[in-house]
């Protein structure tokens, strides 16, 4: 914890801020329903795409509903979904990486075939074949993002993973007998998890312009859930007069995924030098 | 015109190089400003060369190339620099930095990673002559042919259309001489230009670099850790420790009457001795024998051959508690031997044997209580040991996998394992990236001895040490040896350290065992025809010892391109029979002194 | 080398580049056969969905029998294959149009806004990159670095919002849909993509640009840029001559990223925009579910995406002299 507190320290300004942002919706995340100031769902201006005020801080959406309750709760979607298919995509795709590292040579062509072959659908079309193909429930979503980043997080890993494989350590290891879990989770496993960590923040950021992009073309989270990406899209017709009700939420996802990428490019950095 | 013909009048009375008070300041890692270089002054007359000696990190590098007014990653220079008129803060043409790769020029470490890859060397070679307008393009490369003749290059007027993955280390050495010298520059900077090369390469290339710089009359500043190479290319010797001077005078005052103590340590240190007297190991059955081992990498074929072999027909004895030593050049199979006993590479063919039980080819096969008995260290304990766990942790994983001992059991063997290895016992509790290399090469051997193992195979162990620290960890082996009774598989490319340690040594050539017997045997002649070039290849601590190495050209016998069961030495031995050498494979000889040698020559022709 | 003929000197290369064909082939193979499986043979029973709960289970069976679907997985695949490779995938089950015919329609559409892209934010790339590269460390560098980072990270529907409220909605310079007029002339042209344009560059050029700067500067760590520093090669002849040749193979890769990303990826731009392209159009097909529709527009995509990558291979062999000798 205490290193953790220095490490925070020691981080550049942009890191720093990355830092807050980070933090800021974590919180926002958990805590934000609670105090959201009316239920998400009730009308309660009538007027619609009013401005900011002291009752309404964010105004109202399209309904006339209080954009501010309806964006902390979007939030909590928008992270929390995010994180669960990150951490599925990443235990996955981590997984496998370090089977092909450590496990036989025929295990290690066909994961590594299968996996070139799913990277070489793009992203967004696998997930929206994905989605023609099972709809788009909250858990099935999940599912979908978090295996669409799959073969992206084998690679990396996987090249980690090969790489520490083939040091020294890892040999002696092995010559003194080690089984294959040893050397995977005790020997290779601890020595990937800084780089790891960025690939996993950054595939974070995807998945959540993922999730929003789906959710802005409808694809995404159904009504009468909303998370941020659809609360861009039910405002739209709000665009011409700029209101808040559309500027808002689009701006918290890019002060999120900004923010992410902010801290991993100042974790990174300063360890590199 | 060469280079004395431009000297400007004026300077012919002062050193051509000048130095005072040279300090270089980096930013350590915590902020703080770190002296790299402290406080060095020198001078070198004209057409004089000049040494600078002393471990990894004495700053020789930094100094070297503050010579160039340039600095690594944000270092600051400050002091006096003057190279001919040129100085560190001059202006314009009159400033080193403008002297760059013109009137000073540079020969890298590591050719091989100094030269682009994407460009034909002829274009690198000359690109110094072109920016600086010293010369034209055509002339520029006429210049260059004459260079790579000078140098010995094997067909001059073509290797420059050639790229640097097609050269080898020693060939892309001298071209980068050739580069360094195109411009007819007055000072040249030699950065270890020979560390990266074999021993038999390395006399080729001193020979041909000293050979050019004596023609062309430049200055020159040779930077190297190997006293004995330094002795026979330098004038002078400034002896370097932790950026400080230790030491400076004539190269033959350096060598017979040093002055200073540290100085006295780099020359013990040269040629190890190890002081621990080790009874003569048991004579009766050996501990492990290797017997017509054939192993390689990539696939295996039908008819059981790697798709490219490395080892072939080796076979190899050692007695219990016994040393034995395996030298050979880079790439001749040495660590492969190791890694067959180990069983991280199964053989294609052969057997080894612990104790006269055949040990399986592959290590999912072999017992635990087998794979405990042999331990192997690895060269480079950088590499060798987990970053991500403590010392104590690494040392305890092998008492708890082999022994089952954990707990506060487990500590207190830590504990007397680090006494062993001459460290304090708080350093269990220490990451490896906290140590020194000598400290954690320490710990690279007591992970192996917390097996208690009957034989460790060292691999290089004290090729990545400077010489001092290399001195003390072969002593340390020795004093194990003597009290534990273990014995060494010990593989290095460097003789006089095998030599030191071993009761017998095997040399390997190509992957053949090509000479075996006890180390006393390879004090003088006769030898392997490889043997007495390996040995002569050995600079020794005097300076006249590169023009008395006569080189004798290889009859050049064509041999065929998987050598056919001929000798694989053929093609560069210069005693080879025709008719003979290159129609019948070599018989096994044994000779008076013990050893047994693979040749066609016999015992008298050998030892002429 | 310098003896060998010229015909033996392109047999290495060639065989190289011949390799990567027949692996791109092979991929692409078996990416159609992920697609058939996910979109055609999981989701379940076609008909039944067709004719809705009311039905029968004669009218299914019937319908089932007629659509094929009562024909083993392979059988139904292999004859999918055939269609797509004849270059007839079959009719739209919404519009009622040879989905080939559907798609030859918007297929320039997209291939003009990739292609402005391209030629829009290639060359802001290559300034980006090479000008961190350069003054790595320093302020430009790490304004650049952070510019760039939240670039890439910005959802495009909020860069598209701003660009319409900017210079739609405010300043009244552009259309805030992209319509394409009849023969436009050339101001009109730029005037419709002008915005489309833009917000898909912002991403580009971040992201490839963050490319080309590392490319770059992996390279500047190599110690034969010390060397040629010391030969006394002045910055720029570093940089052109030295470095970029050896960061050929890297900055294609990066290149075909992302341009792949542009024939793909345009997915929101085209919708907000309205813009009639094959990645809106894959977007309704998912909508609507028309799953013969849908299929196409993901070979499509995953064959440029495999051409794309192929030829930045074949490039980066070529520029390499070590694989140009085989
Ligand atoms: N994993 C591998 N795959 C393919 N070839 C290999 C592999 N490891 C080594 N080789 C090749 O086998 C030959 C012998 O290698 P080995 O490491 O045994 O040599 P060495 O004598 O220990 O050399 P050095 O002094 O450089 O350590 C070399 O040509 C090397 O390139
Ligand atoms: S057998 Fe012939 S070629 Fe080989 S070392 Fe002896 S003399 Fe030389
Ligand atoms: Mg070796």
């Amino acid at each position: 914890m205490d290193s953790l507190i220095r490490a925070a320290r020691r981080l550049p300004l942009s890191g720093k801020l990355g830092l807050g942002l980070v933090v800021f919706w974590i919180v926002v995340a958990i805590a934000g329903p609670f105090v959201a100031p009316y239920p998400p769902g009730s009308f309660v201006n009538e007027e619609v795409f009013a401005g900011s005020s002291g009752r309404f801080l964010l105004g109202s959406d399209f309904l006339g509903r209080d954009v501010l309750s309806r964006l902390l709760s979007g939030a909590r979607f928008t992270v929390g979904l995010s994180a669960i298919a990150v951490a599925i995509a990443a235990s996955i795709g981590t997984g496998l990486a370090l089977c092909a590292a450590v496990g036989p040579r025929w295990l290690d062509e066909i994961l590594s075939r299968s996996m070139d072959t799913l990277i070489s659908i793009p992203s967004k079309i696998f997930a929206l074949v994905l989605v023609a193909a099972f709809g788009s429930s909250i858990v099935l979503l999940t599912l979908i993002l978090a295996l669409t980043y799959v073969p992206g997080n084998f690679r990396i890993a996987r090249s980690l993973a090969v790489g520490l494989a083939r040091l020294d350590y890892v040999e002696v290891a092995r010559a003194r007998g080690e089984g294959r879990l040893y050397l995977a989770l005790v020997e290779v496993l601890p020595n990937m998890m800084r780089p790891l960590f960025a690939d996993i923040g950054l595939r974070f950021v995807f998945i959540v312009l993922l999730l929003s992009g789906l959710s802005f073309l409808g694809l995404g989270l159904q009504p009468p859930d909303a998370d941020l990406g659809s609360l861009v899209r039910e405002n739209t017709s709000g665009l011409a007069e700029g209101a808040l009700a559309i500027i808002a939420p689009a701006v918290a996802i890019a002060s999120l995924t900004v923010g992410v990428n902010l801290l991993i490019d100042a974790a990174t950095q300063g360890k590199a030098e | 015109m060469t280079a004395q013909a431009q000297i400007a009048p004026s300077q012919t009375g002062a050193a051509h190089v000048e130095v005072c008070n040279l300090c270089v300041t980096v930013r350590a890692p915590d902020g703080s400003a770190l002296r790299i270089v402290d406080d060095v002054s020198f001078a070198i007359p004209r057409g004089e060369v000049l040494a600078l000696i002393g471990e990894s990190g004495s700053g020789k590098t930094t100094i070297a190339l503050s010579l160039m007014g340039y600095a690594r990653g944000g270092a600051r220079i400050e002091g006096r620099i003057r190279v001919g008129d040129a100085t560190l803060d001059g202006t314009e043409s009159a400033s080193l930095a403008a002297q760059r790769g013109n009137r000073i020029t540079y020969v890298a470490q590591s050719a091989a990673a100094a030269f682009n890859p994407s460009r034909r060397v002829m274009e690198q070679v000359i690109e110094p002559a072109l920016i600086h307008g010293t010369a034209s393009d055509a002339e520029a490369r006429r210049h260059a042919v004459e260079l790579f003749e000078a140098l010995s290059l094997p067909d001059p007027a073509g290797i420059g259309s050639r790229y640097p993955h097609e050269l080898s280390g020693g060939q892309l050495q001298r071209l980068m001489a050739a580069m360094a010298l195109i411009t007819r520059p007055d000072l040249v900077i030699f950065d270890e230009p020979t560390t990266a090369l074999d021993v038999t390469t390395q006399v080729e290339v001193l020979q041909a670099f000293r050979k050019v710089v004596r023609d062309q009359g430049a200055t020159g500043v040779y930077v190297s850790h190997d006293l004995a190479v330094v002795a026979q290319m330098a004038d002078r010797i400034l002896v370097l420790n932790r950026g400080r001077v230790r030491e400076q005078d004539a190269v033959r005052a350096v060598l017979e009457t040093p002055a200073d103590d540290y100085t006295r340590t780099l020359l013990a240190a040269a040629r190890p001795v190890v002081k621990a007297a080790v009874p003569a190991p048991a004579t009766g059955s050996p501990l492990l024998s290797i017997e017509g081992i054939c192993a390689g990498y990539g696939p295996v074929d039908r008819e059981g051959r790697a798709a490219h072999p490395v080892l072939s027909d080796v076979s190899l004895h050692i007695g219990r508690g016994a040393a034995v030593g395996v030298i050979g050049e880079s790439g001749s199979g040495k660590s492969t031997v190791a890694r067959v006993v180990a069983g991280l590479l199964a053989p294609t063919a052969g057997t080894v044997l612990l104790d006269g039980q055949p040990l399986a080819r592959s290590l999912k096969d072999r017992s635990r209580e087998e794979l405990r008995r042999v331990q192997i260290v690895f060269q480079n304990a950088d590499i060798a040991l987990n970053p991500a766990h403590s010392v104590g942790e690494i040392l305890g994983r092998v008492l708890r996998f082999y022994e089952g001992i954990s707990g506060h059991a487990a500590r207190a063997r830590v504990a007397e394992l680090l006494d062993l290895i001459r460290l304090p016992a708080a350093v269990a509790t220490r990451r490896c990236d906290e140590l020194s290399g000598g400290q954690k090469q320490r710990i690279n051997l007591a992970r192996a001895l917390a097996a208690k193992p009957d034989l460790i195979l060292c691999d290089e162990v004290t090729s990545a040490l400077d010489t001092v620290v290399r001195e003390a960890i072969l002593e340390l082996l020795a004093e194990l040896r003597r009290d534990l009774g273990v014995a060494y598989l010990f593989i290095s490319h460097d003789i006089a350290t095998v030599q030191a340690l071993c009761d017998e040594i095997v040399v390997l050539y190509k992957g053949t065992c090509v000479e075996s017997g006890p180390a006393r045997a390879y004090a003088a002649p006769p030898f392997h025809p490889y043997t007495d070039l390996l040995i002569s290849s050995v600079p020794e601590l005097r300076t006249d010892w590169l023009s008395d190495v006569g080189r004798k050209d290889p009859p050049r016998l064509a041999a065929p391109d998987d050598g056919g069961g001929l000798c694989r030495f053929l093609p560069r031995c210069p005693v080879a029979i025709a008719g003979r050498c290159d129609t019948a494979s070599p018989p096994l000889r044994q000779l008076d002194s013990g050893n047994a040698v693979l040749c066609h020559r016999s015992q008298a022709e050998l030892a002429g | 080398m310098s003896g060998t003929a010229p015909a033996a000197r392109w047999r290495g290369p060639a065989r190289l580049v011949a390799q990567r064909v027949v692996l791109a082939l092979f991929t692409l193979l078996l990416v159609s056969a992920v697609i058939f499986t996910i979109s055609g043979l999981l989701p379940g029973d076609a008909a039944q969905e067709l004719l809705g709960q009311g039905a029968t289970s004669e009218q299914i069976a019937a319908l089932r029998h007629e659509m094929g679907l009562d024909r083993p997985a392979v059988v139904r695949y292999l004859e999918w294959l055939r269609a797509i490779i004849g270059g007839d995938p079959g009719m739209s089950l919404v519009a009622n149009k040879p989905v080939a015919e559907i798609i030859s329609e918007r297929l320039p559409n997209t291939l003009t806004l990739a292609a402005l892209t391209t030629l829009f934010s290639v060359p802001f790339a290559f300034l980006v990159g090479i000008t961190s590269a350069v003054t790595r460390g320093r302020t430009t560098d790490r304004a650049l670095n952070i510019l760039t980072l939240a670039m890439v990270a910005l959802p495009e529907f909020l860069v598209a919002t701003i660009a319409v409220l900017v210079f739609s909605v405010k300043l009244l310079w552009l259309p805030s849909i992209t319509i394409v007029p009849q023969d436009p002339t050339p101001g009109e042209f730029l005037r419709a993509y002008a915005m489309p344009v833009m917000v898909l560059g912002v991403g580009v050029i971040a992201q490839l640009g963050r490319m080309i700067r590392a490319a770059i500067i992996a390279e500047l760590d190599r110690p034969y840029v010390e060397m040629a520093r010391l030969k006394g090669v002045s910055q720029r002849r570093l940089i052109f001559r030295h470095v970029l040749p050896n960061a050929v193979g890297p900055i294609v890769n990066a290149m075909a990223l992302s341009l792949s990303y542009l024939f793909g990826g345009a997915i929101i731009v085209e919708t907000i925009f309205s813009y009639p392209g094959l990645a809106s159009l894959m977007v309704n097909a998912v909508t609507s579910r028309d799953m013969p529709l849908l299929q196409a527009c993901a070979m499509i995509f995953c064959a440029t995406y495999l051409l794309l990558v192929l030829i930045a291979d074949t490039v980066a062999i070529l520029a390499n002299p070590r694989l140009r000798q085989g």
